[in-house]
């Protein structure tokens, strides 16, 4: 994977509670068998009414074409375990998420597939959503810095050691197994 | 201790783990199906590209593989896409691979349980978020993202982050009207969707040592839809018989200690509960189900892992018992083995007696993939578990979640019914 650098972008509001994995990759989109190319995808049957996208849906208003931040609201990626819904937020070019709070397995396959997921106090969030102006995320430091607003967040180190390095998940873990298995060894009675 | 605890305590080797304590497990048991199966095999694929050669798997006998998704083939890529999911477990030499078509199949949770495919004290993970259903034999398990699945099918091990407890008491049997979908629609309601994020929901009391094994696995099922890490039952005699009447008597239970902790004890007075149906577009929007008599529906669904074991399909008959229905109604039984038991016992003829359509086992338009979806504005009422926008077919259409004797008392009259309101 890419290693997480300092991520500068507007954010787009996506203002929805209980996002589920469906409504980020609709099921019609799972039978696919390769990984990528999931971005065209991305909430799909908001987006585009009969393949036209539709205007009233935030992911189409020219304003946020480019934004690498998405914010939500509470229990983003609910629902199925379908690793998809993060392809596809990937894929389209979302580098982190900004919420009150996630459902796990999305949580989870965020690390995986180098998206930070961050999880704010909803008044930090709501004022988020009414800044207009670039958000500044910097991963070493822990901090989201936006339009006065600046506070820091959590992050397990195991995470942040395997974004901010690209490591993959598998691979750092096969690279220790020894090492864990001697330690779980060690720890045997 | 708790049962949780103590089974993540020795998958891990130690003498004691405490919540947030971080474990390596050793897993018993793990699941794919025909939507995590082909999302595994692409992580594989991106995993070679970058030089690892995968040739086998950690424990082919470990591994089984259920078609449930997307079969009957529900178009040229799903077909395909089966291909792909017996190539892989030929390739990997794994043989329980429950085929559609061939004997007994099914939904991946329910076989899960129907046939013993994981054991009480073991560690299951699978690749599907209701994976937490099969807890309510005694056992830890999670759902898991395909990288995870992946990473368990080469090294048999996953961390796991020892999930807190919450227990939920029942004290005293259900009325005959109340099953446990509205008993865990009625906690979800209490706690909300993320209620139980990543902790374990465990249940408990003499309320719970009444309910048969299948009722349990239906509270175990949607604590996915309160965020829990996994839902779990300790074993009981009757465990012990449901395991018994499938051959399997050879198993190590795990049992909670005497002063085991929970986080927070929630306590439901059995007689006090009441037929609950979860509104759109949340599985937390619920209300008792005679606040919604007025809701006029266009379509019954009595399926899915959630509500179409055997006992569900008993209690959709018990209404529906010289019935007609008045809105088109669908049963899909949740494995081929209760299809047969529920054919034995005639309660197939007295669906189509009433009119509705009995289909053959599969996730089905539960994950709204095919049979039977839901057109734009469409009202459905279901046994199933979700109701998120869009989950059973069109964005604009909605799904009332229930209990499999609201919807049949629902399919009689049209309108969203308590089963008492049925003569």
């Amino acid at each position: 994977m890419e290693p997480f650098k300092k991520i500068s972008s507007i954010a787009t509001p996506l203002d929805k509670v209980n996002v589920d994995t469906d409504q980020i990759v609709p099921k019609q989109f799972l039978k696919l068998i390769q990984r990528t190319g999931f971005g065209q995808y991305l909430f799909y049957d908001w987006r585009y009414e009969k393949g036209v996208p539709k205007k009233d849906f935030i992911l189409n208003d020219p304003a946020y074409e480019n934004s690498k931040i998405l914010l939500a609201r509470d229990n983003f990626g609910c629902g199925s375990s379908r690793e998809h819904a993060v392809w596809a937020l990937d894929d389209y070019g979302f580098k982190v998420i900004i919420s009150t709070s996630f459902a796990d397995i999305f949580y989870n396959n965020c690390f995986k597939n180098g998206i930070l997921p961050i999880r704010v106090p909803d008044e930090i969030l709501q004022k988020l959503f009414s800044t207009k102006r670039t958000i500044e995320i910097d991963l070493e430091d822990q901090s989201i810095k936006a339009d006065g607003i600046q506070v820091s967040f959590d992050i397990e180190p195991h995470w942040k050691k395997i974004l901010l390095e690209g490591l993959d998940d598998i691979a750092m873990t096969l690279q220790h197994e020894d090492a864990i298995i001697r330690y779980e060894k060690s720890h045997k009675v | 201790m708790n049962i949780t605890e103590k089974i993540l305590a020795r998958a891990s080797g130690k003498t004691s783990v405490s919540p947030d304590d971080v474990v390596f497990v050793n897993v018993d048991k793990v699941m794919v199906h025909d939507v995590s199966g082909p999302g595994v095999m692409a992580v594989f694929e991106k995993l070679r590209k970058t030089g690892m050669k995968i040739d086998k798997i950690w424990d082919p006998e470990r591994v089984w593989v259920a078609e449930d998704h997307f079969v009957p083939a529900a178009d040229k890529i799903s077909a395909q896409n089966i291909v792909l999911l017996t190539n892989f477990t030929k390739q990997f030499g794994i043989k329980k691979h429950f085929k559609y078509g061939m004997g007994q199949y099914g939904i991946c949770h329910t076989l899960s349980h129907e046939e013993a495919m994981v054991l009480p004290g073991e560690v299951y993970v699978g690749g599907d978020s209701h994976t937490n259903t099969t807890g309510a034999l005694g056992a830890f398990a999670a759902g898991l993202g395909h990288t995870d699945v992946a990473y368990v099918l080469l090294n048999g091990k996953i961390w796991f982050k020892v999930p807190e407890t919450l227990f939920f008491k029942l004290n005293g049997k259900l009325p005959d009207h109340v099953m446990a979908k509205d008993l865990i629609l009625k906690i979800i309601g209490d706690i909300g969707t993320d209620g139980a994020a990543y902790k374990t929901m465990q249940f408990g009391g003499i309320g719970i040592s009444e309910m048969s094994v299948e009722s349990r696995l239906t509270l175990t099922n949607m604590t996915t839809e309160a965020g829990a890490k996994s839902g779990i039952v300790e074993p009981d005699q009757k465990l012990r018989d449901y395991f018994a009447e499938r051959g399997v008597t050879k198993y190590d239970e795990v049992h909670g200690d005497a002063d085991a902790q929970y986080e927070k004890i929630y306590e439901y007075e059995g007689s006090e509960m009441e037929p609950i149906v979860a509104k759109p577009f949340s599985p937390d929007n619920t209300v008792v189900a005679r606040d919604l008599s007025s809701v006029e529906l266009d379509k019954a669904y009595i399926g899915s892992c959630t509500g179409a074991k055997l006992e569900d399909l008993r209690a959709a008959a018990k209404i529906l018992k010289g019935k007609t229905v008045k809105i088109r109604t669908e049963v899909l039984p949740a494995a081929m083995s209760i299809f047969r038991k529920a054919m034995e016992e005639g309660l197939l003829k007295i669906f189509m007696d009433a009119g509705a359509v009995v289909g053959p086992p599969t996730c089905g338009a539960c994950c709204g993939a095919h049979m039977g979806v839901l057109a734009k504005d469409e009202i459905c009422i279901s046994t199933t578990n979700r109701n998120f926008p869009g989950r059973m077919g069109h964005v604009e259409s909605q799904t009332y979640l229930a209990s499999p004797l609201v919807a049949a008392a629902s399919a009689v009259t049209g309108k969203i019914t308590d089963p008492r309101d049925i003569k």
